[in-house]
């Protein structure tokens, strides 16, 4: 480890480090653009000069200087500190001073660091220089002339989200930052660019001009668009969430978001339930609460154990919880999640998990994709499987070939594959120090659940430390689901059989519930979509941003987020909804608040009760490894997967272009 | 202490610099190219590399570092996957520089005999010379003369009957000047953008494909065959002490005879415009100023540069450069304060882009010398110029930086009172103007 010595504090650093690490371990803070923790080092905005001896007698960027044995850095020269403001000033000259009028104001680094480091006057007396603005999709919205070319963008797209189509264009003085022939920039991970872009010149195109960010209340929460459980911020204003950011955690979604993550939030106050409402010769009318209740209640008595509950994806554990107790004081275990029908085995929950973790499958060094469109499925762990691919690792997949954004080799699509692996593939294994299977949607669907746990012995995937076998699921609520009974063997077809004569959907809105003929529906949610569509008797829940809950992601990590705004209307919690109606049934839940809930169900499932990775044995259920026939994704639109974002404008429009494909006149010009 | 020229004809490196015979391999042979280049191997690869050292060979490139230093950092034994490259860079694109054209239309063969040898010294798998874009004709005559080196058994597998393989490729670039530095070279031929790289890792550790890779300049390799057949003593009996051996001055501007011609290192200024240019235009008194390293390099007033030696070393006693040795001379007639702002128009327009202070520097720079030009400025704003100039210098990731502020640079230290008279002129011009 080297020893250096930064403004005479002696310290030891990792082998490897840069110098400018050493300095910020010293607790120097070093002013940059370009630089980022997460992609490589360009080294050109030259803003984190510092002195360094030996070496020549010039400021050196610390950014992509190695730190070395015996190195002296000062950080609080006069040298350093006119080199600073000489980079500051170059970069300030060609900058609209723009800032009243720009989105970036107040979070900004040019700005901050402009304080900090700059001169207080100009010297500049030219024309500054104008850039046209590009079009880059419609998720980022661009304002070129603002851009001070540190490439963090560039770096960005091919890096981690895995599409080369940004780049510089010209060069000197000209250069301009642009996607390939201004087409709008594939991929998932979109608005991140606007996150590392340290100046205002790509921004959130859907949040234009819409708050400062000084006004913004930051509430953490947990991310429900699929079962990775990002970690995310929601920037409320008053009642409405204005925007959502990552929260940095390196184990789950480091500091990035995928853009349905990031935009759906447009959604949450279009197409809500405000109100009850009651299906009445066919058609849906308004009712008010005491009518929806005494229906409801009155059903639930008149059904008795014929009832039944279906959890749809973006359900906190609370609220599964709730319902199941309800369900049960009425005799009944009728409960299902997995709305599509799956019947997968869920005997063993280690099973059935992301075992490897998902910070961990970076150090696997050999990946077989089962049935997984892993970059629509799960985006943030798409990202880390890029990451092995690029420092060289062997990405191998079965199923129909797809942009994965990074180098893979596709196998085929036929499960079959399962049982007769090539040889070039049993071999890279039998090779591999941490060799790793994810299996996703498509596999489970096709029934390729033991097929693929019979690879967990032929292919090695268990070592001492490591458990390669890895289920990705991608809806939020899937695992606390499965934690909570909400599986019954047959899947769905269960509960049809059991011709149920109440339905309880539960935010379910991808389950066809004409499934169910005779049963009287009732839908707890929050957007007007398929579910309340379906329904009888519709009541108006809270979205996950309007609730406190309890997430366990595909891993089984699990998370809480906080409530970050009310429900609309007279829209309710969830949970509250549950406790009325019990009480007007005659069967009372025991608990009159949310954190009563909360308490009760810890009690009841101790390892819903502590933050972090539940820690589960590996104890693989015993099924027949016959499995064939072609695999499909179960994803057809990564941007229109459940309730919320089907409603969200940003979302459509998404869809749209960056799916099906449409082109519009604004991207066209 | 050798003689400082003038150089005696038998000391000639370059003896068909002026195209007089043919280039091709039955002239090229009959000059001496070629002859038994077996027994150059027999030398030995650590021996060549100490000759060069021995030589005093500095870089022809325009830094001045010393080769054979330079061989001596390349790995001595290759590991399997990671062959050592030589690149030689015929990317002459400095202005007033036209030495690398000479040798490659007219001597191709002492380069390719350079790459060899100096390949196998530095156990290269093979060459690449990056030829500047603008020079079709010559980029012909070298495909052609590798390819009658290669028919000829010279290079490729088994190269001169040594049992080397060693491979030579002409790469043709598309005509930037920032591609004639080393870093982004490399990514050029890389089919990257010529964008300089970081450093380090040095090209020597990490270079073209990530292997070990040493860049230099055609008449740095050219000169080699013959130094190591008339041994380094010869060559370091030429010229000063840690300057020695001969040099192409290539000689442009206010002379009579502007010419290319090989010269001793160290040899007067004078001299070198009076034997071979046929004197300054107008006489010696008509001398204003002169740039003696291509336009990279500050100048030098007329009388500092008279009776200067024409050396690494002494020219940087004058606050000035060798450079590529592209001795721009201006007489009296020019307007000095134009010229430099067209030098810095020309780096505004070659700046890659890539780090901050040279992209805004650059272009800062020439708006403020244009404006210099017209005396359309306050006199502080020549030391706000100064300012700039010297916030770009240094901090920047390649040298262009250095060489788009050093021409400033030396303007503002010799013809400050120059610029005064011009702003005091524009000023008394308003002063009447708005009188009347």
């Amino acid at each position: 480890m080297p020893k250096v010595t930064v403004d005479g504090i002696e310290l030891e650093v990792p082998q490897g480090a840069t110098v400018l690490q050493a300095c910020e371990l010293a607790g120097k803070e070093i002013p940059r653009f370009c630089y980022h923790e997460r992609l490589s080092i360009a080294g050109n905005c030259r803003m984190c000069l510092v002195e360094v001896a030996p070496g020549p007698p010039k400021p050196q960027a610390s950014c992509a200087l190695p730190a070395a044995d015996g190195q002296t850095i000062r950080t609080d020269t006069p040298m350093v500190k006119k080199a600073r403001e000489g980079v500051m000033e170059f970069l300030l000259i060609n900058h609209p001073l723009d800032c009243p009028i720009c989105d970036q104001g107040g979070e900004c680094d040019l700005q901050d660091q402009a304080v900090a480091y700059g001169r207080s006057g100009s010297r500049f007396e030219e024309n500054k220089r104008a850039i046209d603005d590009k079009y880059m999709g419609p998720v980022i919205k661009t304002s070129m002339t603002r851009c001070i070319q540190c490439t963090r963008c560039i770096r960005f797209s091919s890096e981690v989200a895995g599409v080369d189509e940004i780049g510089m264009l010209y060069r000197g003085e000209d250069s301009q930052i642009t996607s390939y022939l201004e087409h709008a920039v594939g991929g998932e991970l979109a608005g991140n660019l606007a996150d590392v872009c340290p100046v205002g010149a790509l921004l959130q195109k859907p949040q234009s001009f819409e708050s400062r960010p000084w006004e913004l209340r930051k509430v953490p929460g947990i991310d429900v668009m699929d079962a990775v459980g990002s970690n995310i911020r929601l920037d409320v204003r008053q009642r409405q969430v204005m925007r959502i950011l990552p929260r940095i955690n390196e184990e789950v979604n480091e500091e990035w978001i995928s853009d349905k993550t990031r935009h759906h939030v447009d959604a949450l106050v279009r197409n809500r339930l405000d109100r009850p409402w009651v299906r009445e010769k066919g058609k849906l009318k308004e009712a008010s609460w005491t009518e929806a209740l005494e229906l409801f209640a009155g059903k639930l008595k008149a059904a008795g154990s014929k009832v039944a509950a279906i959890a749809g994806d973006l359900l906190d554990a609370e609220t599964m919880y709730a319902a199941r107790r309800l369900l049960e004081g009425q005799g009944s275990s009728l409960l299902e999640g997995r709305q599509t029908g799956l019947t997968y085995d869920t005997s063993s929950l280690s099973a059935v998990a992301f075992n490897s973790t998902i910070a961990g499958i970076e150090s696997a060094d050999v990946v077989l994709l089962v049935g997984s469109n892993i970059r629509w499925e799960a985006p943030l762990i798409a990202t880390r499987v890029r990451k092995i691919a690029r420092k060289g690792g062997k990405v191998l997949a079965i199923g129909p070939e797809v942009d994965l954004g990074m180098k893979v080799e596709w196998l085929g699509d036929d499960l079959k594959l399962l049982g007769k692996l090539p040889k070039a593939v049993k071999d890279a294994f039998a090779n591999a120090e941490r060799p790793a299977v994810i299996v996703g949607g498509g596999a489970l669907a096709a029934g390729a659940q033991g097929a693929s746990l019979a690879l967990v012995d032929s292919l090695g995937l268990i070592k001492d430390g490591w458990n390669g076998y890895n289920v990705l699921h991608f809806s939020a609520s899937r695992m606390a689901g499965l934690i909570l009974g909400y599986a019954q063997n047959g899947g769905i077809a269960d509960l049809e059989a059991a011709s149920p004569e109440l339905l309880l959907l539960l935010g379910a809105d991808e389950v066809a519930a004409d499934r169910f003929k005779g049963a009287y529906k009732v839908y707890i949610g929050h957007h007007g979509d398929n579910g309340a569509r379906q329904a009888d008797l519709v009541l108006p829940g809270a979205a996950y941003a309007e609730k406190h809950g309890t997430y366990v992601n595909t891993e089984g990590r699990v998370q809480r987020g906080e409530k970050a705004a009310f429900p609309p209307g007279e829209a309710r919690e969830d949970w509250a909804i549950l406790r009325a109606v019990s009480e007007l049934a005659g069967e009372k839940l025991p608990f009159d608040s949310f954190a009563q809930l909360r308490a009760r169900m810890v009690k009841e499932f101790p390892q819903l009760g502590r933050e972090g990775l539940i820690g589960l044995e590996w104890s693989p259920p015993k099924l027949t490894a016959k499995a064939e026939g072609p695999i499909r994704y179960p994803i057809a639109d990564f941007f229109l997967t459940n309730a919320i974002c089907r409603n969200s404008p940003t979302m459509q429009r998404c869809s749209e272009e960056l799916v099906r494909g449409v082109t519009f006149k604004e991207a066209a010009e | 202490m050798g003689y400082t020229g003038p150089l005696a004809d038998k000391d000639r490196i370059f003896t068909n610099l002026y195209g007089f015979q043919e280039p091709w391999l039955k002239a090229a042979r009959q000059r001496g190219d070629w002859d038994d280049t077996k027994a150059l191997f027999a030398i030995g690869q650590d021996a060549i590399i100490d000759k060069i050292k021995a030589s005093g060979l500095r870089g022809r490139g325009g830094a001045g570092f010393p080769t054979g230093m330079k061989w001596s950092f390349m790995p001595k034994e290759p590991k399997p996957g990671k062959p050592n490259f030589l690149v030689i860079n015929a990317d002459e694109s400095e202005p007033g520089s036209c030495k690398d054209r000479e040798i490659i239309r007219h001597d191709p063969h002492k380069l390719i005999e350079g790459a060899l040898v100096a390949g196998y010294a530095m156990r290269c798998r093979a060459a690449y010379i990056y030829i500047r874009g603008e020079f079709i004709l010559e980029t012909e005559v070298l495909r052609r003369a590798v390819a009658e080196a290669y028919e000829a058994g010279l290079i490729g597998k088994n190269a001169c009957g040594t049992g080397y393989d060693f491979d030579l490729f002409v790469h043709r670039g598309a005509g930037a000047y920032i591609c004639g530095e080393e870093m982004a070279m490399l990514e050029s031929l890389e089919g990257k953008q010529g964008k300089p790289r970081l450093k380090p890792p040095f090209p020597a550790g990490a270079g073209l494909y990530g292997c070990p890779t040493t860049v230099n300049n055609v008449e740095s390799i050219a000169v080699t065959p013959t130094i190591l057949r008339r041994s380094p003593e010869w060559f370091a009996s030429i010229g000063n002490p840690k300057n020695e051996g001969t040099k192409l001055f290539q000689i442009s501007g206010h002379v009579n005879c502007p010419c290319t011609v090989e010269e001793s290192m160290g040899i007067s200024f004078r001299e070198l415009i009076d034997r071979h240019a046929g004197g300054i235009r107008g006489g010696w008194d008509n001398l204003l100023a002169v740039i003696p390293g291509g336009s990279s390099v500050p100048l030098v007033p007329a009388a500092q540069i008279m009776d200067a030696p024409m050396d690494f070393d002494g020219l940087k006693a004058l606050g000035s450069g060798l450079g590529t040795a592209a001795v721009i001379v201006m007489d009296k007639s020019t307007d000095i304060v134009r010229a430099i702002s067209r030098i810095s128009y020309f780096y505004k327009h070659e700046s890659c882009g890539q780090c901050t202070p040279c992209r805004e520097g650059t272009g800062w720079m020439w708006r403020m010398m244009e404006r210099l030009r017209e005396g359309d400025a306050e006199v502080q704003d020549i030391d706000k110029l100064l300012d700039v100039t010297k916030q770009v210098e240094g901090h920047t990731i390649c040298a262009l930086g250095d060489a788009a502020a050093w021409p400033i640079q030396g303007l503002v230290r010799h013809f400050r009172p120059e610029l005064e008279r011009r702003i005091a002129e524009r000023a008394g011009r308003q002063l009447l103007e708005a009188a009347e």
